[in-house]
């Protein structure tokens, strides 16, 4: 086969390669919808007395569109209380007295934070604490209290 | 008591065997390894393998891939009717190419084509006597006609393995979305949703680099030891096959053990 030709396809065969993985990481693995804040992030910190299956990347979303991930959960030793540091994007500001809760996508989906913003004037600064919290709905405490429910009457 | 003695001889030889090919293949192994530098001065060499093993390979990759699709979208909604969740159909048929059948199929499929034309090729070499008689002339033979199919099959299957992967989404796309009538919206985001780039697409990539790496391999050692006869480059392509085959699924277990 003549060197040109060769070349040519050699070249067309590179040619979709490329094509496919844009493809793959554009259409199939959504990488375009990702896309970090291009403003930057700050941290908020929140604790709960349950997180229930919460994980670090679970999404934060407010009004069910997502504002940031979930990316440390520790114990407070001295409370017990659970303590995660939530990446929120820096054009979404919060009032100090926002309160946040931990929601299940669905009914037995994967859980994330909702936040929801309060009436107050000052705005939670980087490094804030979100101080109004609402644990996870754990489904054994629900069933328990039907059960006993079921019985007083 | 000398019978006894030959037949547990006979039980012990295909392992003695199998352990000395794995010696002398990692033996080709470090000195293609040594000689990688001579094909990228000559590239014409590379681009000559590339298109020997890559660029004719497309037809056959392509459209096992999108029948591979078709097959995945029919199958899976058949399942998923039955809980109601037809519209996951998407990420199911995204996740099973992506993280397995893609790279497997393909490399097995590279293997049975491609594979058993190079170890053809470099086993009808070896009876001709054009690897003695460039030895003879001082061209290294590693150099000159084994490195440069290793290079392009490495470079090939990855690609090969992209190119199954989307013919077979696209595959899975038209039977759900064209034949079965599924919300095509729904589809796409739903797949968008459970597939991550560095989890699902670049692990499937990696997985099909270290299986054409694997493939190439076996296939220029069956080559490179066949006896030269005429039956000795028809058992050496057998072998190329069976052996891609074999390893490429153990291959597959050891890396989805490490990576999902």
């Amino acid at each position: 086969m003549k060197r040109i030709a060769l070349d040519f396809f050699v070249g067309v065969f590179v040619l979709i390669g490329i094509i496919c993985i844009a493809f793959l990481s554009l259409r199939v693995a959504g990488i375009s919808n990702f896309s970090g804040n291009t403003s930057g992030t700050y941290t908020l910190y929140a604790s709960f007395n349950n997180i229930g299956s919460l994980k670090i990347d679970a999404p934060v979303k407010v009004s069910g569109f997502i504002v940031g991930r979930v990316t440390n959960i520790q114990l407070n030793p001295k409370t017990y209380q659970a303590q995660i540091a939530l990446n929120i994007g820096k054009n979404y500001k919060f009032s100090t007295d926002s309160s946040a809760q931990i929601l299940t996508t669905g009914l037995l989906g994967e859980q994330y934070v909702g936040l929801q913003s309060g009436a107050d004037s000052q705005y939670l600064a980087n490094d804030g604490k979100i101080s109004i919290t609402s644990s996870a709905m754990v489904l054994e405490d629900l069933i328990s209290k039907f059960m006993t429910n079921i019985n007083t009457k | 008591m000398k019978r006894i003695y030959n037949a547990i001889a006979i039980i012990g030889s295909p392992f003695t065997t199998f352990i000395l090919h794995l010696g002398r293949i990692t033996n080709l192994f470090f000195q293609i390894l040594l000689s990688l530098a001579y094909p990228f001065k000559n590239f014409s060499l590379i681009i000559k393998e590339i298109h020997f093993s890559g660029v004719r390979s497309i037809v056959i990759i392509a459209v096992s891939g999108w029948f591979v699709g078709m097959v995945l979208g029919l199958q899976g909604y058949n399942t998923l009717e039955r809980f109601g969740s037809v519209s996951m159909l998407g990420s199911v048929v995204a996740l099973s190419l992506l993280r397995e059948l893609g790279p497997v199929l393909s490399a097995i499929l590279f293997a049975s084509r491609a594979g058993s034309g190079m170890t053809a090729e470099i086993g009808l070499m070896k009876a001709t006597e054009q690897i003695d008689a460039m030895s003879v002339m001082a061209v290294d033979p590693i150099k000159r006609i084994i490195a440069p199919k290793f290079i392009g099959g490495i470079i090939a299957v990855p690609i090969l393995s992209l190119l199954f992967n989307t013919a077979g989404i696209w595959g899975g796309y038209f039977v759900g979305v064209t034949l079965l009538h599924l919300d095509r919206g729904t589809f796409w985001s739903q797949m968008q949703s459970s597939v991550q780039f560095h989890g699902d697409v670049m692990n499937g990539l990696i997985k099909s680099f270290i299986f054409g790496i694997a493939v190439t391999l076996i296939a220029v050692y069956q080559g490179f030891i066949a006896k030269p006869s005429a039956l000795g480059v028809s058992l050496a392509t057998t072998n190329t096959v069976v052996s891609s085959a074999l390893t490429v699924l153990a291959l597959d277990f050891i890396l989805t053990a490490l990576m999902f």
